[in-house]
Order: C-alpha cells, then sequence, then structure tokens
C-alpha cells in the first residue's frame, strides 16, 4: 500500500507540473502573437498622444503667450517638501501637494512641469511659496517672488527649491 | 535549472534606470528632466511620449548645439531604449542606441551603448546580435559596467548552450561585489550543463556557503544548496543531500521545497523517523502551495511506515478535509474567473498603486482564484501577458478621457470664430490704411537715411537748408534768372546785390554745415528710436492678428483626424484587451483546473491510505489485545 502511494505521488509530482506546462506553452505562443500586437498599439498611441500635446498646446497655450514653470530640487537636498504654490501677479495659478512618489521622483533628478498657462508680453511677478519639513522633523514655509519678461517666444521658468539655509532664499528660479 | 539567467536578468532590469540621468551632472534641458520625472515614478508611457518627442525636435534643429538637449543628448537616446524596454516595447527598443552607437561620439559613450545594445538584443532573445554588440566594445569601457557586461556575456553563452564558454566568463566574475553570488551560482549550473558533474557539485558547494547579508544573494544561495541537494537524490546519493537542503533557509523562497525534498531524501535513506521533521513542518504551512499538500499526504505516510497508524489515520482525515475544502475554494474560484472577476480586481487601480500589487491580490477577500495562481502568475508568459493585459486597460482609459477631450476642442474653436469673425473685417481695414501710412513713413525714413550717408562722403550744404533759407534761395535764384539780360539801368546794381546775398546765404550754409549736419544726425537717430517702436508694435499687431486667426483656423481637419485615430486604436485596444483577457482566463482556469485534478487525486489516495490505516491500527490493536 505504501510503495503504491509513493509511486502516486512520485507519478503526480512528474505528472502535475507537465500538464500544467503544456497548457502554458500552448497559451505562450498566443501571447508571444498578442504581444506584437500589444507593442503596435502602443506605439500607435505614443504617436497620438504627441499628435495631440502639440495640438493641445497650439489651441490653449499659443507660444506668444505660453508660459511654464518647472519645479526641481536641489541636488543632495534632504528636506521633505509638502507642497508648492505659485502666483502670477498676485493672481492663484497653481497649487501642488506632493506624494511619496512624486518626491522621489524630484530628489532623484526628476523636474515637475507644475504650471502652463498664459501671460501677455510684458513684465510680471512670479510668487512661489513651499511648505515642507525639515529633517529635524520642523515644519518651514518660504515665500519668494522674482519678476520675469514674457517675449513673443513660450517662456518656461525653472524654479530650484532647497530648504532653508541662514542669509539665504531656498527658492531659486532660472530663465530657460 | 533551465532559468539560470533569469536572476541576472531581473538584476539587469532593476539597474537599469540607475544609469539613467539626472544625478550626475547639471540638467540643462527641463523638457527631459521632466521625461525623467515621469519615469521616475514608474509612468513610461508619458516619459516616453515628451521625451521622443524632445529627441525628435532635437533632431530636426538646424543647429543642435544651440539646442538645451544637446548637453544631453546621448543620455536621453539612452533613456528612450531603457525607458521602450521598461514599458514593455522590445520591438523599438535599440533604436535610440543603435544611433548613438553609429554616430561619431567618444570611445566611453559607444561602449556603453553597446552594452545597453547587447542587453536590449538579450532580452529579445536575439543571442546573436546581443554577442554581436558586445563584440563591439573596444578600449576603455566605464568601470561601473564592467562586470555587468561579462556577466550578461555568460548568460548570452549560456543561452546560446555554450557552457564551457561561460563557464570561462563566470570564472572571472567569482570576485566582483555586485555579481559574485549569482555568477558562483552560474558557474555551477555552466559545470553542469557541460557535462562537468563533479565540478558542478563543487562550484555548487561553494556557492551554497557565500556570505551575504544580501536578499538575492540569500536566494541564490538557497538555490544552490536546493539543487545540489536535488541533484545528489537523483543520483541515490541520499544521505549527502540532507544537509545541503537542511541549509537553505526556513523562511526563504526555496523553504517549502527544500523541506519537501529533504523528507523524501531521508525516507530513501531508510530514515523514516527523519522525514517525520521536515513534513511536520511543511504541513503546517499555507495550504495553497503544492509542497504542503504533498507533504500533507507524505507525513502520514511516514507515520504509517513507523507503525504509528493510528496517528498516521488522524493525518490522513487531516488531509482529506483540508484538499476537499481546497477543492471547493477552487471550484469558485474557476467561477469566479469564469464570472471575469479575475480580470475585474486586476485592473483596479488602487491595488496597483503598491509595488508589490501581486503579492496583495491574495488578500482580496473577493478574489480568491489568485491563491492558486501565484506560481503561474510568476511566469514569464503570464506575466507578460498580464502586464499587457494592464497596459491596454491604461491606454483605453486615457483614450477614452482624450475622446472625451475632442467635444470641448471643437466648442473652443467655435467660440472663438464666432467671436473673432465679425470683427476682424473693420480691425483689416483699419490695418490696410494704417499699414500703407507706415509703408510710405519707412520709405520716407530709408531716403533720409540714405542721404546722411551720402552727405557724410559728399557734403551738400544746400541739403540742410531751413525752409525759409530754401524759399530765399529760390527767390533770389528766380530774381537773378530776370535780371539775366535786362537792359534796366539797375540790373547791374540788383544783379550784385543778389548775388550778395546768394553769398551771404551760401556763407551761412557752408560755415554752419557741419553744426547742421551733426543736428541732422542726431534727429535721424532720434527717428529712429521712434520708427523701431513704431516696427515693434506693428510686429506685434501682425502677431496679434495671426494669433486670432490660429486660435480657431486650421483645427478641423487635425482634430478630425485625431477622432478617428483615438477611436480606431480605443477599437483595436478593445479587440486586444478582449483576446489577451480570454487567454489570462483560459490559462488561469487551466491551471486551476490541473491544481484541482492533483487534489481530487491526493484526495482519492488519502481517502483510500485512511481507511487501510484504520484497518492496521485496528489490527494492531487486536494483536495487542490477543497478546494481553
Amino acid at each position: 500500500m505504501s510503495r503504491l502511494i509513493r509511486k502516486l505521488l512520485l507519478l503526480l509530482l512528474v505528472c502535475g507540473p507537465m500538464a500544467a506546462s503544456t497548457a502554458q506553452e500552448l497559451s505562450g505562443d498566443d501571447m508571444r502573437s498578442l504581444d506584437g500586437q500589444v507593442q503596435e498599439i502602443k506605439s500607435d498611441v505614443l504617436n497620438i498622444a504627441s499628435e495631440l500635446n502639440n495640438l493641445e498646446e497650439r489651441l490653449l497655450y499659443p507660444s506668444n503667450t505660453q508660459i511654464a514653470v518647472f519645479v526641481s530640487i536641489a541636488a543632495a537636498e534632504e528636506f521633505r517638501l509638502d507642497a508648492v504654490q505659485l502666483e502670477i501677479n498676485g493672481q492663484l495659478a497653481t497649487h501642488h501637494i506632493y506624494s511619496y512618489q512624486e518626491l522621489e521622483a524630484l530628489q532623484k533628478g526628476g523636474v515637475q512641469r507644475i504650471y502652463t498657462g498664459n501671460v501677455v508680453t510684458g513684465d510680471h511677478e512670479l510668487r512661489v511659496t513651499m511648505l515642507g519639513k525639515l529633517e529635524n522633523g520642523s515644519d518651514f514655509t518660504e515665500t519668494d517672488s522674482f519678476v520675469f519678461a514674457k517675449g513673443v517666444e513660450p517662456k518656461a521658468l525653472g524654479v530650484t527649491l532647497a530648504g532653508p539655509a541662514f542669509g539665504k532664499s531656498g527658492i531659486q528660479i532660472g530663465d530657460w | 535549472m533551465s532559468q539560470a539567467p533569469r536572476p541576472a536578468l531581473w538584476l539587469l532590469l532593476t539597474c537599469c534606470l540607475a544609469t539613467s540621468p539626472g544625478l550626475s551632472d547639471e540638467l540643462k534641458d527641463l523638457y527631459f528632466g521632466e521625461a525623467l520625472y515621469y519615469a521616475h515614478q514608474g509612468d513610461f508611457f508619458d516619459a516616453l511620449e515628451r521625451l521622443d518627442t524632445e529627441v525628435r525636435q532635437h533632431d530636426d534643429v538646424d543647429e543642435p548645439e544651440l539646442d538645451t538637449l544637446y548637453y544631453h543628448i546621448d543620455d536621453a537616446e539612452f533613456s528612450l531604449g531603457d525607458f521602450e524596454l521598461r514599458y514593455r516595447m522590445h520591438h523599438r527598443a535599440g533604436r535610440a542606441i543603435t544611433a548613438v552607437l553609429e554616430g561619431a561620439v567618444d570611445e566611453i559613450v559607444r561602449n556603453d551603448a553597446a552594452f545597453r545594445l547587447a542587453r536590449i538584443h538579450f532580452q529579445k532573445n536575439q543571442l546573436a546580435d546581443a554577442m554581436r554588440a558586445l563584440e563591439r566594445i573596444d578600449g576603455k569601457v566605464p568601470t561601473s559596467i564592467r562586470d555587468d557586461i561579462e556577466f550578461l556575456r555568460a548568460n548570452i553563452h549560456l543561452a546560446e548552450g555554450r557552457p564551457a564558454d561561460a563557464a570561462g566568463v563566470l570564472q572571472g566574475l567569482l570576485d566582483s561585489a555586485g555579481f559574485g553570488g549569482f555568477a558562483a551560482y552560474n558557474l555551477g549550473i555552466a559545470y553542469l550543463q557541460d557535462g562537468q558533474r563533479q565540478a558542478a557539485l563543487e562550484q555548487l558547494e561553494r556557492a551554497g556557503q557565500i556570505v551575504t547579508d544580501d536578499p538575492a544573494e540569500l536566494a541564490i544561495r538557497d538555490k544552490s544548496n536546493l539543487v545540489l541537494g536535488t541533484l545528489l537524490i537523483d543520483a541515490g546519493d541520499y544521505d549527502r543531500a540532507v544537509p545541503y537542503l537542511n541549509r537553505v533557509r526556513l523562511d526563504g523562497p526555496f523553504s517549502n521545497q527544500a523541506l519537501l525534498s529533504s523528507g523524501w531524501a531521508s525516507m530513501s535513506a531508510a530514515k523514516t523517523d527523519r522525514a517525520v521533521v521536515p513534513w511536520s513542518i511543511l504541513a503546517e504551512r499555507e495550504v495553497t502551495d503544492s509542497a504542503t499538500q504533498e507533504a500533507m499526504l507524505a507525513l502520514p505516510y511516514a507515520y504509517g511506515k513507523l507503525d504509528v497508524h493510528g496517528r498516521a489515520a488522524i493525518f490522513y482525515g487531516r488531509a482529506l478535509d483540508s484538499f476537499s475544502a481546497e477543492v471547493d475554494k477552487l471550484n469558485a474560484s474557476i467561477d469566479s474567473i469564469r464570472e471575469g472577476k479575475f480580470l475585474q480586481a486586476l485592473i483596479r487601480e488602487e491595488i496597483r498603486r503598491d509595488k508589490d500589487w501581486v503579492i496583495r491580490l491574495r488578500a482580496l477577500p473577493e478574489t480568491p482564484e489568485t491563491y492558486y495562481l501565484m506560481e503561474l502568475l510568476a511566469t514569464h508568459d503570464f506575466q507578460t501577458g498580464l502586464q499587457n493585459y494592464l497596459d491596454l486597460a491604461d491606454l483605453q482609459r486615457k483614450l477614452l478621457e482624450w475622446e472625451a477631450g475632442f467635444d470641448s476642442f471643437e466648442e473652443m474653436v467655435a467660440i472663438r470664430h464666432a467671436h473673432y469673425e465679425p470683427l476682424l473685417p473693420d480691425v483689416d481695414t483699419m490695418f490696410r490704411e494704417l499699414d500703407s501710412r507706415m509703408r510710405l513713413r519707412i520709405e520716407q525714413h530709408k531716403m533720409l537715411v540714405k542721404r546722411r550717408d551720402h552727405m557724410l562722403t559728399t557734403p551738400q550744404p544746400e541739403f540742410l537748408a531751413t525752409r525759409d533759407e530754401q524759399l530765399i534761395l529760390a527767390r533770389l535764384e528766380h530774381i537773378e534768372a530776370q535780371l539775366q539780360g535786362s537792359e534796366s539801368p539797375f540790373a547791374a546794381s540788383s544783379m550784385l546785390r543778389v548775388r550778395r546775398l546768394k553769398g551771404l546765404l551760401t556763407w551761412t550754409l557752408e560755415t554752419e554745415y557741419h553744426a547742421r549736419l551733426t543736428t541732422f544726425d542726431r534727429n535721424l537717430r532720434a527717428l529712429d528710436d521712434a520708427m523701431a517702436i513704431v516696427q515693434r508694435q506693428y510686429d506685434q499687431y501682425v502677431r496679434g492678428r495671426q494669433a486670432a486667426t490660429h486660435s480657431y483656423v486650421g483645427y478641423e481637419v487635425p482634430i478630425k483626424q485625431l477622432r478617428a485615430k483615438v477611436r480606431n486604436a480605443v477599437e483595436t485596444i478593445d479587440r486586444l484587451m478582449a483576446r489577451q483577457g480570454h487567454l489570462l482566463e483560459f490559462v488561469a482556469v487551466e491551471e486551476l483546473i490541473a491544481r484541482r485534478s492533483r487534489l481530487e487525486n491526493f484526495g482519492d489516495k488519502a481517502r483510500f491510505a485512511l481507511a487501510d490505516s484504520y484497518d492496521r491500527a485496528t489490527q494492531a490493536q487486536a494483536k495487542v489485545d490477543d497478546r494481553q
């Protein structure tokens, strides 16, 4: 009896995976064929996305009025950025609260396009407020204002954020 | 064992983005940084869309060295390849990297590109191309990828069925900080594939004793011991197999299989009492695991061999109840999959936010099927199919959102059309009038500039005469003409007076010429500024006028075309999702049916063995009673 059970067990051990793998192999060919088609549609949708972004930009943000603001975190900064608020000429432009993933992406060198909008040519004021937490756990808020000139070409402004340091603003702005 | 290169593949994939730019160099292109921002969050669709557009725009500019992407173009093209791979677009991946490889780039950059290209070919299973790409590596190699290159080379040899070549490469990697553990294991497998059994056993023994605290290396150490133990069992060397199997950590991913094999090795060595220990541990573990299920049957079998039939009967009874409950669970799971609940659960976004979402599926009460699908979920083909299904679901969501936006676009264009169209004819009429006046002034300005430039080389004082002086001069010339040939007695004296007056005027014009020219030049320069302001306003108007037109003209066709493309893509995705979903469900159901069939067989044997154990227990008891 015991020998019979063991033989059956061994038989099942051998046959079980074999039966499963045959089904998997059969479907594997179909999976691979579908994979090629999925890659094609991904490529098509990427092209559509690119065309759509282009159309959207032309329609919503023509180059002579377009302004885009990008946010990055200075290298080797350890503070936790919680939120950023932008005001252009005293009007709230945008407010963003950061998730852990977004913060990590910024810390790894990513740059976030936080705002795209329209302003007329000429001088404007950008007011940036950041809220965050220092390594010691204390909260901080910092605000700084900058004047920028908008010409006929699209305007891109890069805001680089750093933790507060004595006598130095943690918000720096660069023109691109 | 044939999956030996898999850990390497996993490691290579995880290393991929770590080498992407962003931290090392100062970022000069915001749009490249934006692509990285999405990539670092695992959103490779948006990362690819942005970076692909940016690279294409860079390729189209006349003076690329003036473009900000110029400083990152190699990194950007590498990243494109990485993103395409990570978005599982293997067909496209490599295109950008090949461009780097064929360009006039630094030796280090070219070698890096060759490595990345080889890795892509390897992942596409294009082994000859992968090896050709590696052979292009020549000269200086970045230190950070030196071991990666050799490890990839060894894996290609293994996949090509050239274990001896792989072994040669792997030997050089045994002391590598990043690949030592993997190289040690793969070297053992290479020896085994090469028929060097003894060398394989010795190497796997070494791989099974590496000292490390890295989770991936600990896992590969466990795998080395498990493979070594299994090889010894196959060879009938049961006693030697047990210590290796016992080295496998109890909390590692290979623990269940090691406990099961350890029990069978002891049984085969006729040490039944020792088999009870690992099987007892295993029988208490997660009941859906196939090794556990086997142990639930093997444990009472061992007790039976030890003549402890009463205990054997109890354990057979437990196994029977458990198998029966699991068969019910499997039936429910098969029904659930057939009702489409499996796919519904997979595309739930809140689950997929967690990076271990596949594992977390087990915790969902409404998806019992996933209990039995862990092994299937881990297979490459199923993973590919599953990821494709999820990607298709994401694309479908995006496309439907875009489709909904077209109506807003059209409405926006219609509102602008209605606003501007009645205003523009009057504006254009006014503009035409202003435009002709401006052109006249521009021509006059040009003429004055030309005259000034001419006077700088050829002085012409009369050009700088005032209006009064011009009138006086004209009158004097008129009088002079009348006096010519006059017979009047005063003609001579009058002529003399006229010439004196003309001389006075000429004297003034000549002596004040430089001062007047300076004033003229100053005034002309002031006019230049005024003309520049006028020109700016003119240009601003023209741009404004163009912007007004561009805000509503020329959108009809692109919107229509995009709408059609989106619709077609949605239809294709619906079709592909249906096929992919059906395939996933089919494979999942097949897997569950196979597991159910196995459990039903186990149940039958348990039932038979239970009865047998009761008989034997009763007989044993009767014998004892007889003796008494």
